[in-house]
């Protein structure tokens, strides 16, 4: 069955690809030569992925410069929440996390697969332990650029890419670990908590005295329910484009099968080669769409949390400030340690006017950021559906004619070798 | 668009062959000798019988251009139009080569003639096609060239009679023909499916005794039928009837192009006559009575106890092929189901999606992002429509495809059994013979002259009956040979234009598509 071979996805071009959507999800980044950071590959160790961060820089900072590091997802989380644990980057969109890796899916489509072997024929399972194996890749490599992109996005802030944590997690050769177990100690996730908990109510109790983050406010909580939402849809629907690239891979194993050739006699081949090749585009439309469309929406929608992070952060400290004008008052009523309550007012009258400033600014160019970002994506993806869509009416339109034009068979047969190569 | 004359073929890897599955053809023998696969410069060259010559040099049919539309039905699909099974194509080089092949095989052996078309064998059971095939191959031609175009039948405007329980559904059966033994060139009846029932009930009874395979109509549905009377108006119920229309339209036009059933007087009435008596005794016909009646014949025919020992293999090998592309449609069949059912899962899920961009359109502050939100959640929603339809091609083109040869293969199978069954009759003849001759030397040596003059006349009549016997069991392999062959030539064709048809479909939306998103193009590149 040596057309069968040739068939397989072709796993090289989908990495580019898979490269190129990731990375455009955010704009902009990584084009600094004085930090450049990447993740050149990443190790896959039953549940555990193995990064090596690679940083080229000219800042004197640095022990040298260029170095490598191995780093676990767990070192991204631990320098993610020392990040918001920070006081002084209060007034900061904090980028978010990168999600953990997640194999589940293509591990249990593997199993199901593992179990259904018997009532397979060995080419359908041959083909369909390809497409997971695939999937698998592309689920690896998907992880090991959210994490790269965390690391840029942090590497293009002015003020986060001089942090000294940020230095240690990208020089320190030697297992952050313990740090990590110290980390929590210290912290014990006090903030974060009370992050998750309370947020909502507290932004939207506090009374806002300036019109720009009243808007903001409005729009962020709106919006992130909406685009919440929208990544769930959005993932509904290309898993069904996945179900039925499928469906082509076991109805083109099917139709290659001997005992069906007999029906179709001189077509079977081309029409055979029209499911190959129709279930390759659609699996790529289905990975295409995954990573430009939801991948945006998902991106974004975390983003938004960050920000909204951010105004419960301000939400907070205005929350003080008024909590220290009532103390003041009450201290001016009674006569006592006045000077202290002062003192204290007008320490969190800065830190919220501190938080004010440099958060508007960072909502402004988030702003300006997701209206660029969604702008490429979707300009790509309209790109894209119109490629795909014509290959497949040329792969169509070609096996209509040689179907129709039987004694060309031999020819037919080379001519859908190549087309299928040029997928 | 001009794909056949001016092609150059790309250069043609060195011995780059084909699978040898290929080569072997239709009627299991192997092709020293004629391997078509070589022979392509003058194909049509090879005996004709009446059919046209100069068909290589002209165009391929325009690929868009409407099919003449017999069926003018509403369809749910704008693509299923005419499913009809006839040969829509005189230019099909892919009929005559197919044809030719067969033609060849027996003009090959025609002319090492006279050893192979030897005497009859009474106890063995060799055919002797050389002699036999010519005459019905090239009848086959003849007839096929003749029949494409005289009888059209469509199935059309379903309308429900009646209320409640009792109620039931009228198609509109109209005919077209150039024949003279229909009472005129146009005309048209009203039927239920029960009539259809009927027919099939008539022509099974009457042709399938000659090894002829009659096409089986479409199954019966309780639960189809309960939600039609109820109610015909919501989309399952519709999706049902026209299911069912097309269904019975496709089961038409199988019996009408078939030579012999055409013939037949019932057919004709059924066609033609406006009250048609109601047809009784449907019961057996749902779809699981009619697997049972094919496989209880399969039964009784694994059950004989004199095996049949056939030196032309040709049967058996024939009959495991049959059996095994049921299987293989079956399981083909599943998967396509598979398909449909995802297909309207994304158009659902599409839907949804839609309706979520819209409001993520609403509510982003950026005035153009707004816009082009808003106009990507219309495209989607284009999108969906475009899934819709292919949903329906998936179903009524493939699976429809599937579902029928499924039913057809257990027709051809059930002629198979005729014939064992003929042979069986035979058997059991000639063994009646040979008790009747032992008893007449029995009755010799016993001296009883009255008693002789008895026996005498029985042997003469089982003689005659075995003789009777023998040639109606070479007839029916004859038939069985004939309708084979005419059966996979009509599958073939059958697939190959629904397949082309389903392709087709696919690149309509495809260029939808095309314009869909190219029309979202702009939007996305005015945000700002």
């Amino acid at each position: 069955s040596s057309w069968f071979n040739w068939a397989k996805p072709v796993q090289l071009s989908r990495e580019e690809l898979t490269k190129k959507y990731i990375r455009s999800v955010s704009v902009d980044l990584n084009n600094d030569a004085s930090l450049l950071i990447d993740i050149p590959d990443a190790l896959c160790e039953r549940d555990k992925v193995k990064f090596t961060v690679h940083t080229k820089t000219t800042l004197s900072s640095f022990q040298k410069p260029e170095f490598s590091v191995p780093r676990q997802h767990e070192d991204f989380i631990w320098l993610h929440d020392t990040l918001v644990e920070t006081e002084d980057y209060a007034g900061l969109i904090i980028p978010p996390a990168p999600p953990k890796p997640d194999f589940e899916g293509p591990r249990e489509k593997m199993h199901k697969l593992g179990e259904g072997e018997a009532t397979m024929t060995k080419e359908e399972y041959t083909k369909m332990k390809q497409e997971l194996e695939a999937e698998y890749l592309a689920v690896f490599k998907k992880t090991v650029q959210v994490h790269e992109i965390f690391l840029q996005r942090l590497s293009s802030h002015p003020i986060l890419n001089k942090d000294r944590n940020f230095q240690i997690f990208l020089e320190y050769d030697q297992d952050l670990s313990v740090r990590r177990k110290n980390a929590k100690e210290m912290f014990g996730g006090f903030f974060k908590n009370m992050v998750k908990s309370a947020d909502e109510v507290l932004i939207s109790g506090v009374k806002e005295v300036d019109d720009f983050f009243e808007q903001e406010k409005t729009f962020l909580l709106d919006y992130y329910s909406k685009i919440k939402d929208s990544t769930a849809k959005a993932e509904k629907m290309t898993r069904s484009h996945k179900n039925i690239a499928d469906d082509y891979i076991r109805i083109s194993s099917l139709m290659y099968q001997q005992k069906i050739t007999r029906i179709l006699i001189y077509t079977h081949i081309v029409v055979t080669m029209s499911f190959v090749s129709l279930q390759k585009v659609e699996g790529r439309v289905a990975s295409d769409q995954e990573l430009k469309l939801t991948e945006l929406l998902r991106y974004y929608m975390r983003d938004i949390q960050a920000a909204k992070d951010l105004l419960y952060r301000r939400a907070r400290a205005l929350a003080d400030y008024e909590n220290s004008n009532k103390a003041l008052d009450k201290a001016r009523l009674k006569s006592k340690d006045i000077p202290q309550a002062e003192e204290h007012q007008q320490q969190c009258l800065q830190k919220f006017d501190k938080l004010s400033e440099s958060g508007k600014k960072e909502l402004t160019s988030f702003k300006g950021r997701r209206v660029v970002a969604f702008r490429k994506n979707l300009i790509e993806m309209a790109e894209l559906e119109i490629k795909h869509a014509k290959v497949r009416s040329s792969i169509q339109l070609y096996y209509i004619c040689f179907i129709m034009c039987t004694n060309e068979l031999q020819y037919a047969w080379g001519i859908c070798k190549i087309l299928c190569e040029q997928i | 668009m001009a794909a056949s004359s001016d092609r150059n073929p790309p250069p043609f890897p060195a011995s780059e062959e084909p699978e040898t599955g290929l080569c072997d053809m239709a009627d299991g023998d192997s092709d020293e000798g004629e391997d078509i696969f070589v022979n392509n410069s003058t194909p049509v060259a090879v005996s004709r019988g009446v059919s046209q010559p100069d068909q290589v040099s002209e165009e391929p049919p325009d690929l868009f251009s409407e099919e003449e539309a017999i069926s003018t039905a509403p369809t749910l699909s704008t693509t299923a139009k005419s499913n009809g099974v006839h040969s829509d194509d005189e230019n099909d080089l892919f009929a005559e080569a197919h044809v030719e092949l067969s033609a060849d095989e027996c003009g090959s052996s025609a002319h090492k003639d006279p050893s192979s078309s030897g005497p009859r064998p009474t106890s063995s059971f060799t055919q002797s096609p050389a002699a036999r095939q010519p005459t019905s191959l090239e009848q086959l031609e003849e007839e096929e060239a003749k029949d494409s175009f005289d009888v059209d039948v469509s199935v059309t405007s379903p309308e429900k009679i009646g209320d409640g329980m009792n109620a039931y559904v009228a198609y509109k059966v109209s005919t077209r023909t150039s024949l003279n033994m229909f009472r005129s060139k146009t005309f048209f009846v009203r039927r239920r499916f029960s009539d259809f029932l009927g027919l099939y009930e008539k022509l099974s009874v009457k042709q399938s005794l000659h090894g002829c395979i009659v096409p089986p109509p479409p199954e019966k549905s309780v639960v189809g039928m309960t939600k039609v009377k109820v109610g015909m108006d919501d989309p399952s119920s519709v999706e049902f009837v026209e299911r069912r229309r097309a269904a019975l339209e496709r089961y038409l036009q199988r019996v009408v192009s078939h030579p012999s059933l055409l013939q037949d007087p019932d057919v004709r009435e059924f066609l033609e006559r406006e009250d048609l008596p109601r047809a009784v005794n449907t019961q057996a016909l749902s779809g699981a009575g009619f697997l049972k009646m094919i496989n209880k014949a399969s039964d009784a025919v694994n059950k004989m106890t004199i095996k049949m020992n056939e030196s032309d293999t040709w049967f058996e090998d024939k009959f495991q092929e049959v059996e095994n592309e049921e299987q293989q449609l079956r399981k083909l069949h599943a998967v396509v189901d598979s398909l449909v059912n995802h297909r309207k899962e994304l158009c659902m899920n599409t839907a949804v999606f839609a309706k979520s961009m819209a409001m993520l359109g609403n509510s982003e502050d950026n005035t153009a992002l707004s816009r082009a939100l808003s106009q990507l959640a219309e495209v989607e929603d284009k999108m969906e429509q475009l899934h819709q339809e292919q949903a329906a091609s998936d179903f009524f083109i493939f699976a429809e495809l599937l579902a029928d040869y499924i039913r057809m293969l257990g027709a051809v199978r059930g002629c198979f059994d005729q014939r064992m069954r003929a042979w069986q009759r035979w058997q059991e003849a000639q063994s009646t013979l040979q008790k009747k001759r032992e008893a007449e030397a029995k009755l010799l040596w016993a001296n009883k002259p009255d008693k002789l003059q008895q026996a005498k006349e029985e042997i003469t009549e089982w003689e005659a009956r075995v003789t009777q016997y023998e040639r109606d069991f070479d007839r029916i392999g004859m038939t069985v040979r004939k309708e084979v062959l005419r059966f996979e030539k009509e599958k073939a064709k059958d697939f190959k234009s629904q397949i082309i048809k389903y392709l087709e479909s696919m690149l309509q939306s495809e260029q939808r598509l095309i314009k869909f998103w190219e029309a979202f193009l702009p939007e996305a590149k005015a945000i700002a």
